[in-house]
């Protein structure tokens, strides 16, 4: 299938206009013994052939829909209302570019900054960029943007182990070409589940950052002031990773100390789509503005005194600053930023609580109705939690969640896997999409494969 | 473009003005004005720190660039122009006069001597 | 017309989506945690339509039309991509679900690593980067710990043309590399003369666009990349301008170490007005151990009548994990239905066309416009935005003219070896009347900058808004829509 336009004459009257042969003459500067390799693809399919392939591929996976899913440990498996994706599907929209000329993106501009707005309003944060990858790189980018607005005086981030354990794997990639800089907290032997004291003793005047989660990891929701205030005597700054959901119910981090606030954007309108594109989070107080990597949108006037949008404080950027700048970010997640800014628009203040509470009710209806089958008992029982929580389970959770798959349903994440001291531990996420007779059949099946 | 006689300069585009021990020190006309608009002003260093000739002190922003500035002396910093942070355009307006940057009580003046007079540096600027 | 935010148009007690009703008992909310306010717009499902259906016509698009900006190879985008990401079978997968039942997903990965690997000839691909400059980290990272594992930790150069992108030294400070500015000769070749005196045992690597930011393909560029290699440093390719290679080239063959691709460039995956993009990674079997983790591999071979069961493997010296999961799965979706549409012919279809219709359309222009390499170029061309004869206007007013004609300008500034660079690239998706048509705007606008200099400097007059005060923007920060003035 070629979306070429050339006919045989335009290519003709081409070649001529530019006084060349033919094509392969445009190609002479490529060493002969490299030019024109064979390239062993599998022959071309029409865009009908296509379809059936890819569909064919499609169906030899399982979905949220074919199987109950009670997975979540980052990212979600929220409704996504349909308007988000017909105003995705405009292709003013997606087929644009980067909007660095202003007067012919102010409809990109325009969303980004609204963007910006709405995730200052949900975590409570003064500035907002145009978004990271994801959450993991947003955590990363904290931690960069925090050593470097010390000067490299601080060289210590105390990050808590029950932050996801991907954001903490990228901070560790992220940060290995910076030699002088140390992480701690994250090993099995810091508890940083009920007592913070444990984390706090490792903050120190060579700390620069200090990284926790909110929910945490684990789906607890903790009072984290006091563990902020001690972080800010010694001067260092504080970021807490968010589920953007949770706050729709919960107190937003820019209301008890927060410096940054990071985290994955995917559950506000974003699809699963099996680990990506997706959507990070980044904001911050107004006297770090300068210090954010990324893009932002400002407002001004345009030249007649209109009312118009641009990229701002672009001289920090990559493409201005080059080695200078602290971070190679370019792209930012247009679309995805742009679905969260409709998701959060069409749903609104009452929306987005009615949703949290819907996920909040159902979980501990799950929690209540497993914590009563035999054999199974929650971990966090006197810890609040938001739409996660641990399970002990009689049996490894890898065993349960095969039997699981027999009966439809996509049992919880096997914490096992990046927490060894918990073995059997199973982490089950509770969303609005998920009935009462869903979970009914989640418990029964619970019940059934481990009898 | 500007070059004050009694000045000396860096080919980094900042100029020295000797009151006793005290080095005051700023950018030049002629990079501000390559810098055009200045949105921006960035110290690394607070009043009471030891600073290296060579070292970066901090960074002016403007729409389209973010330079280094560089300390043509070494010392202790004794005072930076706070009033910069709410008006960097000073800096543009009259930057030998009011838009000077900071005070270093200088630790060796003989690194003065491996800086440019006004006629080699504008001889420099030319040569850019 | 201005479009207020969503903010403004919120009227209290309007709602624009409707859950089902709670099916399960209440339970008592954490009283201590409840937020106050929530200050979330409250609008009705047809004011949020009209609201961003509004905005979008305000922008410009490939699909309104030409989109010459040089590097980004803003090509058309297949609307079958748009529909097979879509497909529930890929949307409704989550990334933690256990491997046998995401093995259509793993197995479109899967081939897409192979496909790269042909195209390119590289011995190992990731998937995993995020975007082009991810890709760089990768490659930035890998080199740092190939070197780290020789015991060679003194290698700490890296060599970057002056024409490179931003994002190239950007990312080699990030791995703690001093990053060395190498200049373009006369023919606009990476200069042998200034890479020479590097070559020694502090070099880590160069990192190479080829062609490059000015379009040109490398005329030395096998011997550079010996240099590089005698020296005992390595060649990262910054893949970018990949379109002018499909099928021409393997860069693996040209002794390239490691190369990112930028699926939403190359493979025609959508720019998303800034995001998502996807930026793979290709290496040589001697670096396939450092790839970020995880890789996605055949777990058990299959036979006549079982398939092979796909999965993930880790990497034995890998740099880590780079961002959560495995990639832009959504993006790898659409270059796959990509690169299955068009195979061995249709690839390399697309880069004879975009070349040739790059260097008609700087035939067409070039009596107007000064180019600075007289050279043919690739996919893409960099003449000057300016004049000698008409010393007040510049590429940004040919720029802005541009936009009253109904074109998304060139990038420009860019690279920052020609002054006043306009860098142009038309893909190969114009058909030969566009280009005609682009190139008689460029020219008439050349003319106009004699006879009637004043329509550039005050251009745009039919865009939405006007040119734009960025100094204000950047002074009197309003970044929130509530925060007046952030510099106070």
């Amino acid at each position: 299938m070629m979306y070429t336009p050339h006919t045989k004459n335009d290519v003709e009257a081409m070649l001529a206009a530019i006084g060349r042969e033919n094509i392969d003459h445009l190609f002479q500067e490529i060493p002969e013994k490299y030019r024109f390799p064979k390239l062993d693809l599998p022959k071309a399919l029409t865009e009908l052939e296509a379809q059936a392939e890819l569909q064919e591929i499609a169906s030899a996976n399982a979905t949220t829909k074919d199987m109950i899913s009670f997975l979540g440990a980052g990212v979600y498996d929220h409704y996504i209302p349909v308007a988000i994706d017909s105003l995705l599907r405009r292709s003013e929209f997606y087929t644009s570019y980067t909007p660095y000329q202003p007067e012919i993106s102010q409809g990109t501009l325009q969303a980004i900054f609204e963007y910006q707005s709405l995730i200052c309003a949900l975590t409570g944060m003064d500035v907002s960029n145009a978004s990271h990858y994801d959450g993991a790189t947003a955590a990363a980018e904290a931690v960069i943007m925090a050593y470097h607005n010390f000067k490299g005086k601080r060289n210590k981030i105390v990050v808590s182990r029950i932050v996801n354990p991907q954001y903490r794997k990228v901070i560790h990639t992220y940060t290995q070409g910076y030699e002088n800089i140390s992480i701690v907290g994250d090993d099995a032997f810091t508890d940083s589940t009920l007592n913070h004291q444990e984390l706090a003793a490792l903050l120190d005047i060579d700390t620069a950052l200090l990284l926790i989660q909110y929910p945490d990891f684990f789906g607890n929701i903790y009072d984290y002031r006091q563990l902020i205030e001690q972080a800010h005597a010694y001067g260092a700054l504080v970021a807490v990773s968010v589920n953007p959901m949770s706050l729709g119910l919960l107190t937003p981090p820019g209301e008890f100390g927060a410096d940054i606030v990071i985290g994955e954007g995917q559950p506000l309108g974003i699809p699963l789509s099996y680990g990506g594109p997706y959507l990070g989070i980044f904001a911050t107080k107004k006297e770090l503005v300068r210090k954010i990597a990324g893009r932002i949108v400002g407002q001004t006037t345009d030249v007649n005194g209109q009312l118009a949008y641009v990229l701002t404080l672009t001289a920090r950027e990559q493409h201005i600053r080059r080695e200078k700048s602290t971070s190679n970010i370019c792209s930012n997640q247009g679309l995805m930023a742009l679905a969260s800014t409709i998701y959060l628009s069409l749903l609104g203040k009452n929306g987005l609580k009615q949703v949290a509470e819907l996920c909040y009710q159902k979980a501990h209806y799950a929690a209540d109705r497993i914590s009563r089958i035999k054999g199974f008992s929650i971990k966090y029982s006197s810890t609040p939690f938001f739409n996660e929580f641990v399970v002990h389970c009689p049996k490894p959770v890898s065993l349960i969640n095969l039997a699981l798959q027999d009966h439809l349903i996509l049992g919880g994440y096997d914490l096992s896997q990046e927490y060894p001291e918990l073995p059997n531990h199973m982490l089950v996420a509770v969303t609005e999409k998920l009935s009462k007779e869903d979970i009914d059949a989640f418990c029964e099946a619970l019940e059934e494969v481990t009898q | 473009m500007e070059f004050p006689a009694e000045l000396k300069y860096q080919k980094t585009d900042e100029w020295v003005k000797v009151v006793d021990d005290v080095a005051i020190i700023g950018i030049s006309d002629f990079a501000q004005n390559q810098l055009s608009d200045l949105v921006f002003v960035e110290f690394n260093n607070e009043s009471g720190d030891k600073v290296v000739k060579g070292d970066a002190f901090g960074v002016v922003e403007s729409v389209k660039a973010a330079s280094d500035v560089f300390y043509p002396v070494s010392g202790e910093l004794i005072e930076v122009n706070n009033s910069l942070a709410d008006n960097p355009e000073i800096l543009n307006k009259d930057p030998y006069g009011e838009g000077w940057m900071l005070k270093i009580r200088m630790s060796d003046p003989t690194e003065l001597d491996s800086l440019l007079d006004w006629e080699s540096y504008q001889q420099d600027t030319r040569d850019r | 017309m201005i479009e207020k935010t969503v903010f403004e148009l919120s009227a209290e007690g309007r709602t624009g989506f409707q859950f089902p009703d709670l099916d399960v008992p209440s339970y008592e909310l954490p009283q201590d945690f409840l937020r106050q306010q929530l200050p979330l717009p409250e609008m009705s499902e047809i004011d949020v339509v009209r609201h961003f259906t509004r905005i979008s016509q305000k922008n410009y698009a490939v699909d309104i039309g030409l989109y010459p900006l040089g590097s980004c190879t803003m090509k058309y985008n297949p609307k079958i991509n748009e529909e097979m990401a879509r497909l529930p079978g890929f949307a409704l997968t989550h990334p933690h679900q256990p491997i046998v039942t995401t093995q259509g997903n793993l197995f479109l990965m899967y081939t897409l690593q192979e496909w790269l690997k042909e195209i390119s000839g590289f011995a190992a691909v990731t998937l995993e980067p995020a975007a082009g400059a991810q890709g760089e980290l990768v490659g930035a990272l890998i080199i740092r710990k190939y070197h780290h594992q020789n015991r060679q930790v003194g290698r700490k150069n890296i060599l970057i043309p002056d024409s490179a992108h931003g994002t190239n030294p950007a990312t080699s400070s990030m791995v703690g590399f001093d990053v060395i500015s190498i200049p373009s000769d006369s023919r606009g070749n990476v200069s042998i003369e200034a890479i020479a005196p590097y070559c020694d045992d502090q070099l880590a690597g160069l990192m190479l666009t080829n062609p490059n930011t000015l379009g040109l393909f490398d005329e030395n560029v096998t011997k550079v990349i010996d240099m590089i290699h005698q020296a005992g440093g390595l060649v990262y390719g910054d893949g970018a301008n990949m379109n002018a290679l499909l099928g021409i080239v393997k860069p693996a063959e040209l002794g390239i170490d490691i190369m990112h691709f930028n699926l939403h460039k190359t493979f025609s995956t959508p720019h998303g007005g800034g995001g998502p993009g996807s930026g793979p990674v290709g290496v040589t079997t001697t670096l396939k151990d450092f790839l970020p983790d995880p890789i996605v591999t055949v777990i058990e071979e299959g036979d006549e009548e079982t398939p092979p069961l796909f999965g993930f493997s880790h990497p034995a010296q890998t740099i880590g994990q780079i961002k959560s999961f495995y990639g832009h799965f959504g993006v790898l979706i659409r270059a796959y239905t990509y690169i299955a549409m068009h195979s061995a012919d249709g690839l390399r279809n697309i880069s004879e066309m975009a070349v040739l219709n790059a260097n008609y359309l700087l035939s067409k222009v070039r009596q107007k416009y000064t180019l600075p390499y007289e050279r043919q170029c690739m996919h893409e061309f960099v003449v000057e935005g300016v004049w000698d004869d008409v010393p007040g206007i510049h590429a940004l007013d040919i720029a802005k003219r541009l936009m009253d004609f109904g074109y998304h300008p060139p990038t420009n500034y860019f690279p920052l070896i020609v002054h006043e660079a306009l860098m142009i690239e038309p893909t190969e998706t114009e058909s030969k009347e566009n280009l005609d048509a682009f190139a008689e705007t460029l020219n008439r606008i050349a003319d106009e900058a004699r006879l009637n200099p004043e329509l550039l400097h005050s251009a745009p007059h039919s865009t939405p808004v006007g040119r734009c005060d960025e100094l204000k923007a950047a002074r009197d920060l309003v970044l929130c829509c509530w925060s007046d003035n952030l510099s106070e």
